[in-house]
């Protein structure tokens, strides 16, 4: 049920946001030199750093003469919470989060251009205040397009919830710590905007069918504020980048 | 002691861009619609989706008659035939060697495209394949030439000639293949009495000078030569061209002869070698390396 406190008389949430205003998103693209591709993202203060290695050879165990092997790692800091506190990488919840991430980069990934070979993917949040899958998606979706590797779409991730204001329901987009924590249903979406395709769909908690409806409407219009947004990074990564010899044609 | 420690603030972090200031072209980016399906063909980076040609990378367009590609800003690399790489070997198997190249999938050198030591030509025997890991090891670079490309993209490589083979001492660098200019000539000996190799597939392998000479020796007076310790000033020289190289890569220019030697005439003014690792003084390199290639261009 939605909880009666995520949102105040006024109609603001309790950061003090607008329901349905996404948190501040900065990102960065290239950001290592070593990994093929890599990227920077900012959400709020939930702050993720990705790196794509790849393709590359598949070790045989492994290898798929069919699609490519995409190969997702995550994992947080031992800083990236209130409570310090050492993380190994194989625990249930980081799996669980890679196998997700997985699911959704996969959809976005044109995996039938390269048999044989494997994608690694390492996501590392520096800094968690709720959705931090969706930053991981988002920072993943722009280190892919660094590197070089053929997408479809853009894929990104975001979160609703619901939240009350006297009578009526409003759902909230992009869930942060404090409302996930607030015992609130939490929605996450990880689609190709521009297709309108869901690659993931999960929900903590419980709601009512009637309000199904507008908080995944709200998550998936977030989506697409998201996907303007990085697009925008990227054009100007691009700007920066780019020589001369680029544009040449023969 | 005392040591020179500079630590900067993130916000003052130096912008490496030293791009003339025309406009810039239109870019694409993934799930993009370029145009109508009819009448046009579908090249790399591009794909087919409900009627209409899609942009599957992020980059500028590369036309040609009908034929549409998208050329991502950096990608692995991708072989053709007849292109120069530098690969570092990774495994010896059966009658040849898995070589990595930074490409898609590892290249295999054949032990039938090999010039044996001593230089006979003649069938491989068994013995041949016995003494494979004495030829070439785990770990060892290697500069080989593009024979074949298989259909699913592996590449096939050859080093029958004299220029091509082991390498043993001198730096790698590994930069994105994209910054490389394809050339007739990668194998250049720069006046400073460096020899440079640049890889096709972005590594670039920087040795002192071998001189003629020795190249059309015997087999001893090479395997002698090679064992020889390399001087303190060509190993200082050696560092100065892999750094102004590094410093080009930062401002993300072209690679080839012209551009590293000016780079590193350039680079001259700056006394010691380590200075140039300095993000002022590596644009500043860069900067005046970009400025000569224009009036080169000019005229």
């Amino acid at each position: 049920m939605p909880a009666a406190d995520l949102l105040s008389s006024q109609g603001l949430r309790l950061d003090g946001r607008r329901p349905n205003e996404l948190r501040r998103i900065r990102c960065k693209l290239g950001v290592f030199t070593q990994p093929d591709g890599s990227a920077y993202l900012e959400q709020g203060n939930t702050k993720v750093l990705a790196a794509v290695y790849g393709p590359h050879q598949a070790s045989k165990s492994k290898m798929s003469t069919e699609a490519v092997v995409v190969n997702c790692q995550y994992s947080m800091a031992t800083f990236s919470t209130g409570e310090r506190k050492n993380r190994p990488r194989g625990d249930r919840k980081s799996q669980e989060m890679s196998m997700h991430l997985r699911q959704a980069l996969t959809a976005a990934i044109k995996t039938e251009m390269y048999p044989r070979s494997q994608i690694d993917i390492y996501i590392e949040v520096l800094q968690a205040d709720g959705g931090t899958y969706c930053a991981s998606v988002n920072a993943a979706s722009l280190a892919l397009i660094d590197s070089g590797i053929p997408l479809r779409a853009y894929v990104t991730a975001c979160s609703a919830s619901l939240g009350r204001q006297s009578a009526t329901h409003e759902p909230l987009v992009d869930v942060s710590h404090i409302e996930e924590a607030a015992d609130g249903v939490c929605l996450t979406v990880a689609s190709l905007p521009s297709t309108g395709s869901i690659a993931l769909l999960e929900m903590s908690n419980r709601l009512h069918m009637d309000h199904f409806n507008i908080v995944l409407t709200r998550a998936m219009q977030g989506c697409r504020d998201i996907e303007v947004i990085l697009d925008g990074a990227v054009r100007q990564h691009l700007a920066e980048g780019w020589t001369k010899q680029d544009v040449i044609t023969i | 002691m005392v040591s020179h420690v500079s630590i900067k603030l993130a916000s003052e972090r130096v912008n490496h861009s030293v791009a003339s200031n025309n406009d810039p072209p239109r870019f694409y980016t993934p799930g993009e619609v370029i145009t109508g399906i009819q009448d046009f063909m579908r090249g790399h980076g591009t794909y087919a989706e409900d009627d209409c040609l899609k942009a599957s990378v992020a980059g500028v367009m590369q036309k040609v008659n009908k034929l549409i590609c998208i050329r991502p800003l950096k990608s692995r690399y991708v072989g053709e035939i007849g292109d120069v790489v530098v690969g570092r070997v990774l495994e010896v198997q059966q009658k040849r060697w898995k070589v990595d190249t930074n490409s898609r999938l590892d290249s295999i050198l054949q032990l039938s495209s090999v010039n044996l030591p001593g230089g006979e030509l003649r069938r491989r025997s068994e013995e041949d394949e016995q003494m494979m890991r004495k030829h070439l090891q785990e770990g060892d670079l290697i500069s080989a030439e593009v024979q074949n490309v298989f259909s699913d993209g592996s590449l096939s490589l050859h080093t029958r000639s004299l220029k091509y083979g082991k390498l043993s001492q001198g730096t790698l660098i590994k930069v994105f293949p994209s910054l490389i200019k394809r050339r007739k000539n990668h194998f250049h000996n720069l006046p400073c009495a460096v020899s440079v190799i640049i890889g096709n597939n972005g590594y670039i392998w920087i040795s002192p000078h071998k001189s003629d000479i020795l190249m059309e020796g015997n087999k001893d007076a090479i395997e002698n030569y090679e064992i020889q310790p390399v001087g303190k000033s060509e190993r200082e020289t050696m560092a100065r061209v892999k750094n102004c190289i590094l410093a080009l890569v930062a401002s993300k220019m072209m690679l080839d002869d012209t551009s590293i030697m000016f780079a590193f005439e350039e680079s001259l003014k700056y006394d010691n070698v380590k200075e140039l690792l300095d993000p002022e003084a590596m644009l500043d390199v860069a900067f005046l390396t970009q400025h000569r290639i224009n009036i080169i261009a000019e005229e």
